[in-house]
C-alpha cells in the first residue's frame, strides 16, 4: 500500500492537495454555484427562496417593469442601474487617487538607503495592521461637523480673519471617496514598491548613459517596468472597492448606496435573497470582465502575492 | 549618479501620503481621552481622578482612572471583552488549519503533476478576483440552505439545531486564507533547491523524515510569513464574518460596527487605540524574533 | 560484496517528456558494468546523459526500460534511503539550516546509530577531510572548497559501496580543483570504494579514472581506460570530445588486413600504411584523425611518403606549446610543437607565410567511419 502509493506520485499530489481542493470547492465554487441558482428563485413571502427559474431579478435590476404608475405598459426605472454604475466611477475614482498618491511613496521608499527601506515600508504597512473598521470610524471623527478637520480648518480662519462655516463633509460621496482611499491605499503601495525595487540600479546607469534626461529614464525605464505592480495594485483595490459596504455605510449615511449596500440590504433588511444574489452575481460578472480585460492588457502581476 | 536622489515632488507627496494615513489614527488615540462622552466633539481629557465616576452632563468630570477613564470602561465591558476572544480563537484556529493545508497544496503544486492541479490552481485566484461581499452571501446562502435542509430532515429543535456561530466562521475563514498560505508557500518553494531532499533521501531518510527535518526548516520562514498573513487576515475580516457569524460569535470588527450604527462613546477609541498596540507590539516582537533567527543564520 | 560488479546498468533507457509535450531519451539503451573499487566516470557536455544515469544508480529516477544492479541486486523501484550508495552533489546540497556537524551526522542518525558512535564516526570524517574543528559552522560560513568537502565526508561516513559524484568540483577555481582532483583519487584509492564520477571535463576524467565511459545523445560512445579513449576513439565524436584532433575526409583506396591507404580529396594525395580497425571496406568514405601533437614539422628536405607540403597561417604561443595553424592545399591542420627550449628571438618560431611540411606518421593516424 505505501510501497504503491510512494511510487503513484500523482495520487501523492492529489492527497496533498485534497484538504484545500475540498475547502475551495465547498467555499466558493458550490456557494458561487448556489448563488447562481438562488438568483434565478423567487422570493416566498417569508423571505424563503422558492427554487425555480426566473428571470425576474435580474428584470427587476434593469429596470424595467411593467407596473407603472402612470398607466404605461411598461416603463424602466434606473435605481439599481444607477446604483451599479455610481460603484463602478466611485471604484475607478479610487483606483486613479490611490495609484497618483502609492506610486510617489512606493518611489520614494524604493529609492530610499536600503537600511530605511524596511522602516518606511513598516510605516506603510502599520495603519494596515489597525482593523478596517476601526479605520473607517477614525475618518467620522476627522469629518464630522465639529471634526478635526473643521476644527483645524476654523482655527485657520480665524487666524486669516475670515468668517468660517463648518462644513459638511460626512455623509456625502466625497467621504465614501476619501474614506475609500483611505481603506486601500497600502494595498497599492506594497506591490509598486516590490516591482520597484526589483528595477536594478545598473538600469537607470545604463538610461543616464544612453542619453535618458530624469523624465525620460522614468517615463522609458521605471514606469514600464513597475506596470506589474501597478497591475496588482489595481486588483487589489479596484475589486474590494466594487464589493465593500461598509465605507459607505459608515461615511456616507444612507446617502451614498453601493452595489454592497443593495446585496446586504437584501440579505438582512429586505430578506430577499433572490434579488440580492441576482445583484451580487451581477457584481461579480462587472468586476471579472473589469479583470479580464485590464489584465489582458497588462498582464497577472505576480506582485500580487507579494502583498 | 546617486541613486538614491528624489526630486523635491516626491518628497513632498511621500510626507504627504504618510501624514495622510497617520492624521486619522493620531485623531483615534487622541479622542479615546476624550471627556465628553457622546465624542462628537473633543471636549478636553478628564481632568482629574477620584473614587468615583462623576459627570456633568455628558462630560465625565473625573474617574478613579482619571484621563484613561474609557480604558478602564472598556475592561469591564464583558462584551469587548468576549468578542475578543472569539476573534483570537477564530484566528488561530483557522490560521493553524489554514497553514497546514496550504503549506500542503504548496507542496502539491509546485512538485506535482495531477490531473486536479490546473483547477487547484486557478481556484486559489477566485478570492482575489472576487469581491469578498460575494464569497460571503454565496457562503451564507450554503450553510442556511444546507442547515435548513438538515433541522429539517433529522427534526432537530432547540439547542441541537445547526446554527451560525463560530464554528461556521472558522471554517469561512479558512476558505479565504489557504489561497493566500498557498501562494505565499509557493513563492518560496519555487527557489527552493530539490536537491537538498535527494540529499537527505540518499543519506537515508524517508519521505516522512526529509519533509520533517531537511524541507519544512527550510521552508519555515514562508510558512510563518504565510500563516501570519493569514492571521491579520483573519483579525482584520469583517465581511465573511458578518455574513458567517451568528450568535456568540462576535468578533471585535462586527462589535465595533454594531456600536458606530448605535451610540459611540470613547470607549470604541479606547478599544482602538489598544487593539493598535497589541498588534504593533505583536508584529514588532515577530520582527525581532525574526531579526535575530535571520542573524544567526547568516 | 558478493558481485563482480558494483554497479552495473543493463540496457537502461530512460524517457522524459519535454515541457513542448515531446517525447525524449535522456538516457538510450545504456548498458555499463563498473567493477568494484574503480574510479569510473562518466564524460560528456550537458544533455548527454551522464547525470541523468548517476540518479538512476541513487535511485532519484527510475529507469523507463532496463535495470540498474548495485551489487549484483537488481534495484527497480527501491527509493534512495535503501540503496547503499551516496552521492556527493554538484551543489554540494548541504543543509544551511544545520551546522556541519549535524550535516555529517545526519546519515547516521538515519541508521539509527548511538550517539557516542556517530560522535566518533563523524569526527573521523571530518579528520579524512581536512576540516577538524570545523563542526559548529554552520555551511554558509565555509569557502566553496570547505562546502565540498563537508558534502564528501557527509557521504563517505556512510561507508557507502558505491560513492556517486555529480560534477563534484565544478563550481571551484582552476587551482583547487587540480588539488582536490588528486586528493579525491588518493582517497578512493586509500579506501578502495567504488567512484562514479560524472564530469564534462575531458582533463579531469583522463586524471582521475581508471575507465572512463564517454556519452553523448544518451548513449555511451565509448568505453575503457584514458589511454584507450585518448589513444585509440572509437568514432569521431569520441576523437574529438577528448583532446583534439585534425580531421581529414577522404576514401579508402587500397586495403590489407592490417593498413589501408585513404585518398584526401583535399590534399590530392594518399595517405598510406594506416593502421585499421575492424569494419571498414574498400570505397569507403572515412575520416582520417591525427592529434595536433602528433603531426610532425620538417622544415626542409625531400618530400616523402605520407608528407606534404604547406604554410603557416597563423602561430599562437600559449606558454608550454605554441599552436601552429597550416593549410596544405585547401585542407587545414593544426599542429602542437612543444617550447623545449626557452628562448626569446621571434625568428626562432615559425612565421606566418613561412613554408613548411608536414609528416603524417601512418602509426599516429586512425581511420574512422564517416558518421
Amino acid at each position: 500500500m505505501l510501497k504503491r502509493l510512494r511510487e503513484n506520485k500523482s495520487a501523492q499530489g492529489t492527497l496533498l492537495a485534497l484538504p484545500t481542493i475540498i475547502w475551495m470547492m465547498g467555499l466558493l465554487i458550490i456557494p458561487l454555484i448556489l448563488t447562481a441558482v438562488v438568483s434565478v428563485g423567487k422570493r416566498s413571502p417569508d423571505g424563503n427562496v422558492i427554487y425555480a427559474f426566473s428571470l425576474d431579478n435580474y428584470i427587476r435590476l434593469i429596470g424595467y417593469s411593467t407596473d407603472c404608475a402612470n398607466g404605461q405598459a411598461s416603463c424602466f426605472d434606473p435605481l439599481y442601474v444607477s446604483i451599479l454604475g455610481r460603484s463602478l466611477s466611485l471604484a475607478f475614482n479610487t483606483t486613479v487617487l490611490v495609484i497618483l498618491l502609492a506610486y510617489p511613496l512606493a518611489y520614494f521608499i524604493a529609492r530610499a538607503q536600503p537600511k530605511q527601506r524596511n522602516s518606511y515600508l513598516f510605516l506603510v504597512l502599520i495603519p494596515l495592521w489597525t482593523n478596517f473598521v476601526i479605520r473607517v470610524y477614525a475618518w467620522m471623527i476627522l469629518l464630522r461637523q465639529e471634526g478635526v478637520i473643521n476644527i483645524a480648518l476654523g482655527a485657520i480662519a480665524r487666524f486669516l480673519h475670515i468668517p468660517f462655516q463648518p462644513l459638511d463633509m460626512l455623509y456625502t460621496p466625497g467621504a465614501v471617496l476619501v474614506g475609500m482611499v483611505y481603506e486601500f491605499l497600502p494595498f497599492m503601495i506594497l506591490p509598486i514598491y516590490t516591482s520597484l525595487e526589483k528595477i536594478d540600479n545598473s538600469l537607470y546607469e545604463a538610461a543616464a548613459d544612453l542619453g535618458a534626461n530624469a523624465v525620460k529614464t522614468f517615463t522609458r525605464v521605471t514606469l514600464p517596468l513597475s506596470m506589474p505592480g501597478v497591475v496588482a495594485g489595481t486588483i487589489l483595490v479596484f475589486i474590494p472597492v466594487m464589493g465593500t459596504f461598509i465605507v459607505s455605510d459608515i461615511l456616507g449615511g444612507r446617502q451614498v448606496i453601493l452595489v454592497g449596500n443593495l446585496i446586504q440590504r437584501q440579505f438582512l433588511d429586505a430578506r430577499d435573497p433572490t434579488f440580492g444574489s441576482a445583484a451580487s452575481l451581477i457584481l461579480m460578472v462587472m468586476t471579472l470582465i473589469v479583470t479580464y480585460f485590464y489584465t489582458r492588457k497588462f498582464g497577472f502581476g505576480e506582485e500580487i502575492v507579494v502583498a | 549618479m546617486n541613486p538614491h536622489r528624489r526630486s523635491p515632488l516626491v518628497l513632498v507627496t511621500a510626507f504627504f501620503v504618510y501624514f495622510f494615513l497617520y492624521a486619522p489614527i493620531i485623531a483615534l488615540v487622541v479622542y479615546s481621552f476624550n471627556a465628553s462622552r457622546a465624542n462628537v466633539k473633543f471636549e478636553g481629557f478628564i481632568p482629574s481622578f477620584s473614587e468615583r465616576v462623576v459627570t456633568e452632563g455628558s462630560l465625565v468630570k473625573s474617574s478613579p482612572c482619571g484621563p484613561f477613564h474609557w480604558y478602564c470602561d472598556l475592561a469591564k465591558n464583558r462584551e469587548v471583552i468576549e468578542a475578543a476572544k472569539n476573534t483570537l480563537t477564530i484566528a488561530f484556529t483557522a490560521t493553524t488549519i489554514a497553514t497546514i493545508i496550504g503549506t500542503m497544496a504548496a507542496l502539491a503544486l509546485q512538485r506535482y503533476d495531477f490531473k486536479l492541479k490546473p483547477f487547484s490552481q486557478l481556484s486559489l485566484y477566485i478570492p482575489i478576483v472576487i469581491p469578498e461581499i460575494v464569497m460571503g452571501i454565496g457562503i451564507l446562502t450554503l450553510f442556511s440552505q444546507v442547515f435548513g435542509w438538515m433541522n429539517n430532515a433529522f427534526s432537530l429543535s432547540g439547542d441541537s439545531r445547526w446554527t451560525m456561530g463560530l464554528g461556521t466562521v472558522i471554517v469561512s475563514h479558512i476558505a479565504f486564507m489557504v489561497p493566500f498560505v498557498t501562494l505565499v508557500v509557493q513563492a518560496r518553494l519555487q527557489g527552493f533547491d530539490k536537491s537538498y531532499e535527494e540529499a537527505a533521501m540518499d543519506l537515508g531518510a524517508n519521505e516522512w523524515i526529509t519533509f520533517r527535518r531537511v524541507t519544512l526548516p527550510m521552508i519555515l520562514p514562508g510558512v510563518l510569513s504565510g500563516a501570519l498573513l493569514a492571521f491579520t487576515l483573519s483579525l482584520d475580516d469583517f465581511v465573511i464574518t458578518f455574513f458567517t457569524n451568528g450568535p456568540g460569535s462576535t468578533t471585535l470588527p462586527i462589535y465595533v460596527y454594531g456600536l458606530l450604527r448605535r451610540i459611540i462613546t470613547p470607549q470604541v477609541n479606547a478599544l482602538s487605540t489598544v487593539w493598535i498596540l497589541v498588534v504593533l507590539a505583536a508584529v514588532l516582537l515577530l520582527q525581532i524574533v525574526q531579526g535575530r533567527e535571520s542573524k544567526q543564520h547568516s | 560484496m558478493t558481485s563482480e560488479f558494483a554497479v552495473e546498468m543493463r540496457d537502461v533507457v530512460k524517457r522524459f517528456i519535454t515541457p513542448e509535450g515531446n517525447e525524449m531519451a535522456a538516457v538510450d539503451h545504456v548498458t555499463m558494468k563498473i567493477r568494484n573499487g574503480e574510479f569510473f566516470s562518466m564524460l560528456g557536455s550537458s544533455g548527454c546523459g551522464k547525470t541523468t544515469s548517476l540518479r538512476m544508480i541513487a535511485g532519484f529516477e527510475w529507469p523507463t526500460e532496463g535495470e540498474v544492479y548495485i551489487e549484483g541486486k537488481a534495484m527497480g523501484h527501491t527509493p534512495p534511503f535503501q540503496r547503499k550508495v551516496n552521492t556527493v552533489f554538484q551543489s554540494y546540497a548541504l543543509f544551511q539550516h544545520l551546522t556541519i556537524y549535524q550535516n555529517v551526522a545526519f546519515g547516521l542518525e538515519m541508521e539509527n546509530a548511538k550517539e557516542d558512535e556517530i560522535k566518533k564516526r563523524v569526527g573521523r570524517a571530518l579528520d579524512m577531510v581536512q576540516l577538524t574543528g570545523m563542526d559548529r559552522r554552520k555551511p554558509k560560513q565555509l569557502s566553496g572548497g570547505q562546502q565540498q568537502r563537508v558534502a564528501l565526508a557527509r557521504a563517505l561516513v556512510k561507508t557507502p559501496d558505491v560513492l556517486l559524484l555529480d560534477e563534484p568540483l565544478g563550481a571551484l577555481d582552476l587551482k583547487l580543483r587540480k588539488e582536490m582532483q588528486l586528493e579525491l583519487k588518493a582517497l578512493q584509492q586509500q579506501l578502495g570504494i567504488t567512484f562514479i564520477y560524472v564530469t564534462h571535463d575531458q582533463e579531469e576524467a583522463l586524471t582521475m579514472s581508471d575507465r572512463i565511459a564517454v556519452m553523448s545523445k544518451g548513449k555511451v560512445q565509448q568505453m575503457g581506460t584514458p589511454v584507450e579513449v585518448y589513444e585509440r576513439p572509437a568514432n569521431k565524436f569520441v576523437a574529438d570530445f577528448i583532446g583534439e584532433s585534425n580531421f581529414l575526409e577522404g576514401k579508402i583506396k587500397s586495403l590489407t588486413r592490417k593498413e589501408a591507404s585513404v585518398f584526401i580529396p583535399g590534399l590530392n594525395a594518399e595517405v598510406t600504411g594506416m593502421p585499421i580497425s575492424e569494419g571498414l571496406a574498400k570505397g569507403e568514405e572515412v575520416v582520417v584523425s591525427i592529434r595536433p601533437e602528433k603531426v610532425r614539422l620538417v622544415e626542409k628536405g625531400a618530400l616523402k611518403m605520407n608528407m606534404f607540403r604547406g604554410k603557416v597561417t597563423n602561430t599562437v604561443y600559449i606558454g608550454a606549446d605554441t599552436h601552429i595553424y597550416t593549410e596544405v592545399h585547401g585542407v587545414k591542420l593544426k599542429v602542437l610543437e612543444q617550447n623545449r627550449i626557452s628562448r626569446l628571438d621571434p625568428k626562432s618560431f615559425y612565421t606566418v607565410g613561412q613554408d613548411v611540411s608536414l609528416l603524417l606518421m601512418p602509426e599516429n593516424t586512425l581511420v574512422l567511419k564517416k558518421d
